[in-house]
């Protein structure tokens, strides 16, 4: 009699056997290749570490001073440089400096590694429809698989630490600046690149003189993107032993501690909101060109 | 001076995945419509056959769909031809490899688009030697010689002022000083004009004519404007359907229109503006009021009118008396027949 109201499943043994055998092949693979693995981020690892050093040895005006120089390079608006530098004290004052530069660190060179990497893809994707094709639904998986479960096999071979942490917040952050390479460099103007065609540029020199610049303000918002997403993911890369304000709000959700809870939620968003309003405004002037118009 | 002329010979192009198959058919009298309906296939040129004369104007016109922007892209190779020879120097631009393709639209060709399309992250002079640019000449080089021409061009103060900063005239005359600065014998030009207001036109067809009698490039112009041809081109050739339904001087067009479609086109043209003393005048006694050969039947008039006189005498560049032309000859033939 088939029955209408149970899924007719593969069965108990052989679904532990199934899983089993998942997990045996990649505890084989981790023991395999974990060390090399480790030895092969290990030159990330060493500069992460020293960019946290130089950020927490510093005294603190120092670091201040340069945040301020940063924000008013990309932004040229002293109201913003003011409105940072606020938090910063702010933050300072209510004890969350070292968590805060560790958070700091971790976001800058995971966009920094978002940067290297997704940049390339994106040129590459633009240039080919079959890659196009292959790559996005990776990306798609990398988006939307939740964190957790990537967190597994990260931890499986890597185990916990800095390192895991970086790529797990580098494997969510990084599509949104590939995705927008590769799109803006298919935005741009067909009639032009046909004069540059005309005028007998190579395929690279079309990428380096029409296609990167023209396409740079959605970079640049791939970028940004990229940042918040980074920023986004701390609180999960601190489930792996990632210090910073993601570990404090882990803690404080642990023992229900609600002011220390909004204390670093806070001081997150404020570094994001630096980032971004930073940011956007450093893409703004990048377009500047085409916001003076003919009247 | 450019020393070479461009012969196009036997150009098909049919657009489509399969276009070679059906070349023999068209040859075989295939017609566009049946190529579309039945094969899903475009033709785009049909046995194109032109000899372009080295520095001189060689306009090709025609309506939108008569292909005469696939033809210019064929002479820099822009479009694959699906077969036919471009012949420039004694060698086939259909056939070169893609290194050489390069190096000849670096140093052969340039162009003028429609749309300008100019860079429109780089300023004026960034747009201007950016054909140096790709053929890496030292930057200072280049930016004398863009400099140069950007005032040539008339945009003397301009130069660091971006593109959409413009009016459509002076980006268009960015897009010529950018073509003029990379020196190449080749300027293609397609419908370089065609965006600009009448008068604003009228007076960069006028930069074009001055500039030309100076450097004598050969220069391939596409317009749909008949007007446009005729003020231009020293050779004319007409497309209809991707192929060439007439060509000639734009005088040989006007007084001898192939068949209806052109006669149709040719019906509105100032002849006064087209057609020369030469072809009108008749042998007589010579009269004391001259004319030289080659004038316009436009300047005959305005010379007899002028003195009164109702009748001049055509001469050579030496003086020497070829013919007769009266008042009544040239007004007569200014009138379109009807």
């Amino acid at each position: 009699m088939w029955d209408w109201y149970e899924f007719p499943s593969i069965g108990r043994t052989d679904l532990r056997d199934l899983k089993k055998a998942g997990d045996e092949a990649f505890k084989a693979f981790s023991r395999a290749y974990g060390e090399s693995l480790e030895n092969f981020f290990q030159p990330l690892l060493s500069f992460l570490v020293w960019f946290e050093k130089l950020l927490i040895n510093s005294p603190w005006p120092v670091v201040m001073a340069v945040i301020a120089l940063l924000v008013w390079a990309g932004s040229r608006s002293w109201q913003l440089v003011l409105a940072t530098l606020a938090s910063l004290a702010l933050i300072g004052y209510l004890g969350m400096w070292e968590n805060t530069m560790y958070t700091l660190a971790l976001v800058s060179v995971a966009t920094l590694v978002c940067i290297v990497i997704g940049i390339p893809f994106g040129i590459l994707m633009s240039k080919s429809d079959r890659m196009q094709a292959i790559v996005t639904p990776v990306l798609d998986f990398m988006q939307t698989v939740p964190a957790f479960v990537y967190l597994i096999p990260i931890i499986l071979l890597l185990g916990l630490g800095k390192i895991p942490g970086l790529i797990a917040v580098c494997v969510y952050a990084i599509p949104p600046i590939v995705r927008l390479t590769n799109l803006g460099i298919r935005l741009v103007d067909k009639d032009v690149l046909e004069a540059a065609d005309a005028f007998g540029a190579s395929p690279r020199q079309k990428l380096w003189t029409v296609q990167m610049p023209l396409a740079l303000p959605n970079i640049f918002a791939g970028v940004n993107q990229t940042i918040m997403m980074a920023l986004a993911m701390v609180v999960v890369a601190a489930l792996i032993g990632v210090r910073g304000l993601g570990m404090e709000v882990l803690k404080a959700v642990n023992n229900q501690y609600i002011t220390l809870g909004f204390m670093n939620g806070l001081a997150i968003m404020a570094i994001a909101i630096v980032f971004d309003r930073t940011s956007q405004k450093f893409g703004k002037r990048l377009q500047k060109h085409s916001e003076i118009i003919h009247g | 001076m450019a020393s070479h002329g461009i012969e196009i010979r036997n150009l098909y192009k049919i657009f489509g995945p399969k276009g070679h198959k059906y070349v023999d058919a068209v040859r075989g009298g295939m017609s566009k419509t049946e190529l579309n309906e039945k094969y899903g296939h475009v033709l785009g040129l049909k046995d194109i056959n032109i000899s372009m004369p080295a520095g001189k104007i060689q306009v090709v016109m025609g309506l939108s769909g008569s292909g005469k922007s696939t033809l210019i892209r064929h002479i820099n190779r822009l479009i694959e031809p699906t077969v036919g020879e471009v012949i420039y120097e004694g060698q086939d631009v259909c056939k070169m490899s893609k290194a050489e393709l390069l190096q000849f639209r670096r140093m052969k060709t340039a162009m003028v688009f429609q749309k300008f399309a100019l860079l429109p992250h780089r300023t004026v002079l960034a747009n201007t030697l950016y054909g140096l640019e790709i053929q890496r000449v030292p930057h200072k080089e280049a930016e004398e010689r863009a400099r140069r021409w950007i005032s040539r061009v008339g945009l003397e103060g301009f130069e660091d002022h971006y593109p959409n900063q413009l009016s459509g005239g002076m980006q268009q005359r960015v897009g010529l000083a950018r073509a003029l600065t990379n020196d190449a014998d080749i300027l293609l030009m397609d419908e370089a004009f065609s965006a600009l207001d009448p008068l604003i036109r009228m007076d960069m067809q006028g930069v074009l004519l001055d500039i030309q009698q100076e450097l004598h490039k050969t220069v391939v112009f596409i317009t749909h404007d008949l007007d446009e041809a005729l003020r231009l081109g020293d050779r004319i050739a007409i497309l209809r359907d991707g192929a060439v339904i007439q060509q000639g001087t734009g005088q040989d067009i006007v007084l001898n229109p192939q068949d209806d479609y052109i006669a149709e086109f040719v019906k509105e043209v100032n002849r006064g503006r087209v057609i020369r003393a030469d072809t009108v005048m008749k042998p007589g006694e010579p009269v004391d009021l001259t004319i030289e050969s080659g004038a316009l039947l436009e300047d005959v008039a305005k010379r007899l009118t002028e003195t009164g006189a109702s009748e001049l005498t055509v001469v050579d560049s030496t003086g020497k008396p070829l013919g007769q032309l009266t008042l009544h000859d040239t007004i007569g033939a200014m009138v379109t027949p009807s």
